[in-house]
């Protein structure tokens, strides 16, 4: 009996803590949606509801159409989707490489990236400005893109890499008796196999471009080159900032990614295996 | 014997050509992004580049001078410090908080999709939309944090004005950041443990509480150790969270951590090799840190 109530208890606090925790997830998403609705004289509302007073969907049509948002999200996809679409191959065919083969240079070639992530971004940003300039691409997507893919390629070769290690060779071998060639067995077996890694590398890459903001301030200037956070960072440096149109815009930033955090939520458990220090 | 050996070298040999057309493309990238870069960095910081030597550069007398004067100005101990709290507190949070409630989600209960969900958008939010928002949050006056601790009947805090209280505020932010990583990644290693090991432990009769730190705890080592030490890289140079919400270091610089400090010397002063002897200095300390971290992990656990 006092089992029963124990148990009934305990469900209760989890979904007390669960519900708790949510709210505190999703509030700040909820702040920016409500400033987004509050009209121009109400921004220093203390008000928590997530509908403010006067509510109107104002900012979202200046922002779509008296502004150049649409050209950063058209700039902003070209540039995520490049940097996704190199970013996944290199990392699916490195990681290939670390997790099946061995050969002279592997470790040092994975140590090579995880010490790159502790170089401080101070550290890249200057030479990369000056070493972007030298070659011309200066205020260029490929300068950016470069930047990006390079941002996101550790972690994705290392997740890459502790995916593919916990696909059994075997499968590999059974194709290869089958006739398969060594690329045919990559991109035939293990390829397919390692769809949820693939995912999270995708959703990862594309993130990255999608968000970025310090190297795109570095290397991009002219406005017609804008990516979204420069475009959002600019509504906020105007005279008097228009915050109801920035909280707009970044609303309609967050969407794209959320549902994708959305639908791919499924791959990430268990698709992220780092496993990269070991073995 | 000689055919053999023959045989297994020539295999061999296409292994290693394979296996250098796999990896061939990433490295080419990385070496020519990341390490010309570093190298430059390494010459910039034996020199006095700034805004009006950007085009003509000299070499330091002494060699080493932007070095010396990174270490041995007091400020630095004092920003260092506050980074390995920063870092510290910051992983630590986390990790308890994401390993918590991927136990919590580990369960057979109603909903908990939803949860899983809700629970990742901190890390779906573009991180300087979090920011940016978060500052707002912590607005003295009209912010939604001092109003709502306002509810609870605690004093409006001083978010942007005091020292402490400037580097609390980005803090919470971060952790909020950063819970949803390691929640996944434990949740992820908590699916991987067999019922099984959990029911023959009840049977010798551990509780709960020490079954999660005789049984769960060990197994989720291998997942976690990795993610911990890119989550130690991560925080530990974590630029935009601390410069949005403290709005670049306010009150009077007294909110940054190393990358931030080194950030304005460079992008604000204009003290390019005195800040590109302070990223090295930063790197090196880093580098430090994550190797005594695996040497630590390595003596705990044989099979690391």
């Amino acid at each position: 009996m006092t089992n029963k109530k124990g148990r009934i208890v305990r469900l209760g606090l989890t979904y007390l803590i669960l519900i708790v925790a949510s709210v505190i997830a999703i509030f700040p998403i909820l702040q920016v949606f409500n400033i987004s609705l509050r009209p121009a004289d109400q921004f220093a509302s203390t008000s928590l509801g997530l509908i403010p007073e006067g509510a109107s969907f104002k900012a979202y049509y200046t922002i779509l159409f008296e502004k150049d948002f649409l050209r950063w999200l058209i700039n902003s996809l070209i540039v995520s989707l490049t940097t996704t679409l190199i970013g996944v191959t290199l990392a699916s065919t490195a990681g290939y490489a670390f997790s099946r083969f061995r050969f002279p240079g592997r470790k040092a070639g994975m140590q090579m990236f995880l010490v790159s992530q502790m170089f401080p971004a101070t550290m890249l940003l200057l030479p990369m400005f000056i070493m972007m300039r030298k070659l011309g691409l200066i205020d260029s997507f490929i300068g950016v893109i470069i930047a990006y893919v390079v941002t996101a390629l550790p972690f994705c070769v290392w997740t890459m890499k502790g995916y593919y290690d916990t696909i059994p060779p075997d499968l590999e071998e059974a194709a290869r008796i089958d006739g398969c060639g060594d690329i045919g067995v990559f991109t035939k077996v293990t390829l397919p196999l390692a769809s949820p890694a693939l995912a999270i590398t995708g959703l990862f890459s594309f993130m990255t471009g999608w968000s970025e903001f310090m190297v795109a301030r570095v290397i991009i200037s002219s406005k017609d080159l804008f990516t979204l956070p420069l475009g959002l960072e600019n509504l906020t440096g105007t005279f008097s900032t228009e915050w109801a149109n920035y909280a707009a815009g970044s609303f309609l930033v967050c969407v794209p990614v959320v549902v994708l955090f959305v639908v791919l939520s499924k791959f990430l458990v268990g698709g992220l295996t780092l496993g990269g220090v070991k073995g | 014997m000689a055919a053999i050996t023959a045989g297994a070298s020539k295999t061999m040999r296409r292994e290693y050509k394979l296996a250098l057309l796999f990896v061939a493309p990433a490295m080419i990238i990385m070496l020519a992004v990341v390490l010309y870069p570093f190298l430059y960095n390494i010459y910039l910081s034996l020199t006095n580049m700034g805004l009006y030597t950007f085009r003509n550069p000299a070499i330091q007398d002494p060699i080493w001078k932007n070095y010396q004067d990174v270490l041995g100005q007091r400020e630095m101990y004092s920003v260092l410090l506050k980074t390995v709290v920063w870092t510290g507190v910051n992983v630590f949070f986390h990790v308890a908080i994401g390993l918590f409630l991927a136990v919590l989600l580990n369960q057979p209960i109603k909903g908990r999709t939803l949860f899983r969900v809700l629970l990742i958008l901190p890390w779906a939010m573009p991180q300087y939309i979090s920011a940016l928002t978060w500052r707002g949050m912590f607005n003295y006056e009209w912010g939604a944090v001092n109003h709502l601790l306002g509810f609870i009947g605690i004093e409006a805090i001083p978010w942007s004005t005091q020292p402490f209280w400037a580097f609390v505020a980005p803090l919470i932010t971060n952790i909020w950041l950063g819970f949803p990583f390691m929640m996944i990644i434990a949740l992820g290693g908590l699916q991987s443990i067999p019922k099984a090991v959990y029911e023959s432990a009840s049977v010798d009769g551990a509780g709960p509480i020490k079954s999660f730190f005789s049984i769960t705890l060990p197994m989720l080592k291998p997942v976690l150790a990795p993610a911990i030490m890119l989550g130690t890289v991560w925080t530990f140079n974590n630029l935009n969270v601390i410069w949005l919400v403290s709005h670049g270091g306010e009150p009077s610089d007294k909110t940054h951590i190393l990358v931030s400090y080194v950030y304005k010397a460079a992008f604000q002063y204009y003290r390019y090799g005195y800040a590109a002897a302070f990223s090295m200095v930063l790197f090196l300390i880093l580098f430090g840190l994550v190797w005594m971290q695996s040497r630590a992990g390595k003596a705990t656990e044989a099979n690391w």
